[in-house]
């Protein structure tokens, strides 16, 4: 893999972060599903957000990316960048959705939704898989690439939107050791080229090896936002610390 | 005539090609594959913004697209006929008893067919791409053409569907196109004709006819389907 200077991605253009969540709160028929959130999102930052089943991190992703509006609170993007028209956040899921073309035509159909010329989008589209050495796929229908291929040709899809932020949710859940590995060094890519990184796991393993920074939610609720370093050693609240034991309780 | 001898007689109308029966086809084929045609250009867009857009009443029109899947015949005759008499709204442009006329009552008529079968086969589709799609900056309208195009082989069968109850039915090219030899006869509407006039050659032979040509179409569709689940997943 090739290392990308940051202004490939970047194109000097002023930067959408910090990325604000004011006391934000979603419920669903009156039901709170999250509670008071705040969070604060600054550039460069690989953060694990970290917690039990059903504590709300696939929620709070979607908040952030704007899959879903809080019913209270407010998010916010507070970059001076932030008022391009163009959408400089992507997300990559648990089970990617390929559309029933190939490989190269799922990325191409992305950038046409970003509003970029005919032209340009088979280049660009062309680079992204390159860049991860899947050209060799780029032919082929993407729903019959196996799991672990579709999740890669996801994070390359993301990869030729060139955003600033990537939002991953259990972007590895599904997968083997092997595909997981590689995925984590598409992160890494991403990372180097100066992508800032919000991700959810299960995977503590993944979570040491990639964190600067966790964010621990439990029932809805955000309990801390730690260092990675001090997280690990010894984290703040008690509910972090019963569930990095495994003691956890829902 | 026996019915030995009516059978023998059709096939001999058939492989001689007879002038009479392919005039008689092709017409039917004409106005079938046009209303289609005009069908689709409308009810996969309907269908497709109906399963996918919220909006006050969509249950309503939901369930009166579903109901009118049913629609008899002659009824949606009876509509386009009023519509298009002399004293109706659009009796000036002299269309009744005209293939055009046919064409657009087999239109209304299999409208709601394409419209229903497309909202299920999109609102499935939309249900499992609606998020990524949405992520990628995609506006409820623009997934539309996505929604469609990834569908396509799913709505060649409500496109079938549509076919096939334009091709089988009598009542309504009869009410509003006449059954004029020559001009507006149709394979059901002489089928109906010959029969009671006693021509049971004439009639079986474009009975068989009918039966293939549903055959052939049916398994192009079939083909197709099945190539593309192989191909594209
Ligand atoms: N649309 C919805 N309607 C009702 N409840 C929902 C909805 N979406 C999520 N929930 C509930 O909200 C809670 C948080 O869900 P969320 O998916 O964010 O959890 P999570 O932290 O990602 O869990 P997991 O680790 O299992 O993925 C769960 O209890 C879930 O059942
Ligand atoms: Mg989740």
């Amino acid at each position: 893999m090739r290392s990308e200077p940051r202004v490939e991605l970047m194109h000097g253009v002023p930067s959408i972060l910090p990325l604000r969540l004011e006391a934000v709160s979603f419920a669903v028929r009156g039901k709170p599903l999250l509670t008071d959130i705040g969070l604060e999102v600054t550039s460069g930052q690989r953060i694990m957000v970290l917690g039990p089943n059903g504590a709300g991190k696939s929620l709070t992703l979607r908040l952030c990316h704007g899959l879903l509006q809080p019913t209270k609170g407010r998010v916010t993007w507070l970059g001076a960048g932030a008022n391009t028209p163009r959408r400089r956040h992507a997300m990559v899921f648990q089970r990617p959705v390929m559309l029933r073309r190939s490989a190269l035509a799922n990325i191409t159909h992305a950038l046409a939704l970003q509003g970029i010329g005919r032209a340009q989008r088979k280049e660009q589209a062309l680079a992204a898989l390159r860049h991860f050495g899947l050209e060799a796929l780029a032919d082929r229908p993407a729903r019959v690439l196996s799991g672990g291929e579709q999740q890669r040709l996801a994070m390359a899809r993301a990869w030729a939107l060139r955003p600033e932020v990537l939002f991953l949710d259990e972007p590895c859940a599904a997968l083997d050791p092997g595909a997981t590995h590689a995925i984590e060094e598409m992160i890494q890519a991403f990372h180097r080229a100066g992508v800032t990184i919000v991700m959810t796991t299960h995977n503590m393993g993944q979570a040491r090896r990639l964190a600067d920074e966790v964010i621990f939610l439990h029932h809805g609720r955000l309990l801390e936002q730690t260092p990675a370093a001090e997280f690990f050693e010894q984290p703040r609240s008690e509910a972090a610390d019963a569930f990095m034991k495994g003691e956890l309780l829902w | 005539m026996g019915q030995e001898n009516a059978f023998l007689a059709a096939w001999r109308l058939i492989v001689e090609l007879d002038p009479a029966l392919v005039e008689i086809v092709i017409l039917s084929l004409r106005v079938s594959l046009t209303a289609v045609l005009l069908a689709s250009l409308l009810g996969l867009p309907i269908g497709a913004a109906l399963a996918i857009y919220r909006f006050r009443g969509r249950g309503a029109a939901i369930v009166i697209f579903n109901a009118m899947m049913g629609l008899p015949p002659v009824v949606a005759g009876l509509v386009v006929y009023l519509l298009l008499s002399r004293s109706g709204p659009f009796g000036g442009l002299g269309l009744l008893f005209t293939p055009t006329a046919m064409i657009i009552a087999q239109t209304v008529l299999i409208l709601p067919i394409v419209v229903s079968l497309t909202r299920q086969v999109i609102e499935d589709l939309w249900q499992e791409y609606e998020e990524q799609l949405r992520s990628l900056g995609s506006s409820t309208a623009r997934a539309i053409p996505t929604l469609l195009r990834d569908a396509r082989f799913s709505l060649i069968t409500s496109v079938l569907a549509g076919f096939g109850r334009a091709s089988a039915e009598v009542g309504a090219v009869l009410i509003v196109g006449g059954n004029i030899a020559g001009y507006t006869r149709t394979m059901t509407t002489a089928i109906a004709l010959e029969t009671a006039r006693g021509d049971l050659a004439l009639a079986l032979g474009l009975g068989i006819l009918l039966i293939l040509l549903t055959l052939l179409l049916n398994t192009l569709a079939y083909g197709t389907g099945r190539f593309a689940q192989r191909t594209t997943g």
